[in-house]
């Protein structure tokens, strides 16, 4: 293991340790920021190996959380509840109950063969078509989930969900999510996923596949992003169809382009980034009194101040923050691998 | 000229491909033999990059055989052909411009030393083993190609020549047994054609390789080439020894005729 992936695992202990007592000691809108910001670090993250290394650039991840969301849903509802709230579920479905860690690992099991499904057709295409592919997905899972009654509740808000996904929970998944994407995305698999997005045909001459290759990143980040809805569900107790559409297309995608795609450093500055503009702007939105200077409510300005920034980063920095470079730490025994890889812009 | 051993590595026959009503390559029928190094030449448009790819999986054969060491493989992908031992380099080159110059060689590498994604996520042994063997390989590479100390440069950053170069040895790192280099010294001063055609020769002994080279530069050909395949609007004109290519009237008036054609 690299230095640089021992240090990254000794902080993400040290924070999960933290958070333990975080959660009792911050205020509960602070461990909510918190919370939020870690599932969806985990949802950026997820997106970096398809949409960043191997230049899929999939619109409809949000269609992934959605089916691990109400896949997890589903099996975590308590049987009693099951009965009123979706009393047309099927038989098997109906007398199953999973508690929280195992109905999310299923969810994010779940979440990956839908991708498998989704993925084997549309990853043949390249550039603009695939992402316009998979903005097709995602409307095809809100209609599902729309008609899809008698497992969803349709349009309706699903609700009923065990209140589970705490900060240490939410944290640790990040933390196993960022090592699982990164030992992977260092290894020769993510080399292949690189080499196919920098030229796909020298890729094929020295003989990777196109096809599994983009299939594997794209399976895997639907993973987690499987297990993010499910924490998403979990989290929030009740959601419905349309928490998982354009506007939260539109985060967690301003929140990879910024961090940088193809880095999961990025994924995680990213979000943090896009995650404290807003809440500082939301908070200034509502205006504000100096004394003889106030400043009236401006509501909407933060979206509007995110759109801006959005804007600036494609013009200044098309790459991102970060670009496709990790934030290193220098190695002890050779120093010049990695000095030039900072974290500063 | 061409030894003592005459064993046919590649053949083919036949080999036929159109393009709309263009035939870019009519009944095509080569051997190639077994560490041989050979040349195709032709004016452009007379079918020699339609061969390479046809060779290579990446385009497919309207008629025609090609088989490699006795087993056919027309209409194979590209990444089967690879496999089997057949890897080329691109006109112009086609190097994943964004990664290290060391990583270019350890995607190619990675093709003898396979991995699955779990053995990265767990660390297990057969990662070590094969992220050793393909590191031990890319080094080796690297100091042929004189650029190790620049393994961690991006290869886009690379001067032409150095690209070049890498790119064939991104090619030989997927352990081929032949080797196709389309138009190597295109770009390449007077000096770096010199160093690239030694090297070839070099690696011909020492990896005991089969080269096929498709080459405008003559020069190169002619002190390259064992044979000497010319084409002409897809149809073999003439094969030969580069001594024999060079007196042969038909020849000539091909070269000579489209030469004036092009200047004029």
């Amino acid at each position: 293991m690299s230095r640089t992936q021992t240090i990254w695992i000794g902080i993400g202990v040290v924070l999960l340790a933290l958070s333990f007592f975080a959660q009792n000691l911050l205020p509960d809108y602070a461990v909510r920021v918190l919370t939020i910001t870690c599932i969806n670090a985990l949802l950026v993250a997820s997106m970096a190996p398809a949409n960043g290394m191997t230049g899929v650039f999939s619109l409809g991840h949000v269609g992934f959380v959605a089916v691990g969301a109400y896949a997890a849903g589903i099996l975590s509802l308590p049987v009693a509840t099951k009965g009123s709230m979706l009393p047309d579920l099927p038989g098997w479905l109906a007398g199953w109950y999973l508690s929280f860690l195992p109905s999310t690992l299923v969810a994010g099991c779940v979440t990956a063969a839908v991708a498998i499904v989704v993925g084997a057709p549309l990853l043949r295409l390249s550039g603009h078509f695939v992402s316009v592919a998979t903005l097709g997905f995602l409307v095809i899972v809100n209609e599902i989930v729309i008609n899809a009654d008698s497992l969803t509740r349709g349009a309706r808000t699903f609700t009923g969900v065990p209140l589970e996904t705490t900060l240490p929970w939410a944290l640790g998944w990040l933390v196993v999510g960022l090592i699982a994407l990164g030992r992977i995305a260092s290894s020769p698999t993510g080399r292949a996923w690189r080499a196919t997005r920098e030229d796909v045909v020298a890729a094929r001459a020295i003989g990777i596949e196109t096809q599994p290759t983009r299939l594997s990143a794209f399976v895997l980040g639907a993973f987690f992003a499987g297990i993010g809805g499910a924490l998403y569900a979990h989290y929030l107790g009740s959601f419905s169809p349309k928490s998982f559409l354009f506007a939260y297309t539109f985060t967690l995608i301003s929140m990879l382009v910024i961090g940088g795609m193809g880095s999961l450093s990025g994924a995680v500055l990213g979000t943090v980034v896009v995650t404290a503009l807003s809440e500082v702007l939301r908070n200034l939105e509502r205006g504000m009194d100096f004394g003889a200077l106030s400043i009236p409510p401006l509501y909407g300005a933060s979206q509007i101040a995110l759109g801006l920034l959005f804007i600036a980063i494609m013009i200044l920095r098309p790459e991102g923050l970060l670009g496709p470079r990790e934030i290193r730490f220098p190695n002890a025994r050779s120093p010049k691998e990695t000095t030039h890889d900072s974290a500063a812009p | 000229m061409t030894g003592a051993d005459t064993d046919a590595l590649l053949v083919t026959s036949g080999l036929t491909r159109t393009f709309g009503r263009l035939v870019a390559l009519r009944n095509l029928a080569i051997t190639v033999r077994r560490n041989e190094i050979f040349g195709v030449i032709g004016p452009n448009g007379s079918g020699k990059s339609t061969f390479f790819n046809l060779v290579t999986g990446f385009i497919r054969a309207d008629a025609g055989e090609i088989t490699f060491d006795g087993a056919p493989i027309a209409n194979l992908p590209a990444t089967e052909i690879v496999r089997r031992g057949i890897a080329r380099t691109f006109q112009g080159t086609r190097l994943f411009r964004g990664l290290s110059v060391r990583d270019n060689l350890l995607a190619a590498a990675a093709l003898r030393s396979p991995v699955n994604w779990w053995d990265g996520l767990l660390g297990t042994p057969v990662l070590a083993r094969a992220e050793a063997a393909s590191g031990r390989r890319a080094d080796e590479l690297l100091a042929m190609i004189s650029l190790t100390a620049r393994a961690d440069a991006k290869a886009g950053d690379l001067p032409y020549g150095d690209q070049r170069r890498l790119e064939l040895a991104r090619a030989l790192a997927t352990g081929p047994r032949l080797l196709m280099l389309d138009e190597p010294a295109a770009g390449m001063d007077a000096a770096e054609t010199k160093a690239l055609l030694d090297l070839i020769k070099d690696l011909r002994k020492r990896e005991n390789l089969t080269v096929i080279v498709v080459e405008h530069d003559m020069e190169l050909i002619m002190n390259l080439c064992d044979r000497v395949h010319v084409l002409a609007q897809g149809e073999t004109v003439f094969e030969g020894t580069p001594a024999e290519v060079q007196a042969h009237p038909k020849v000539r008036d091909v070269y000579l005729g489209a030469d004036e054609e092009a200047a004029a």
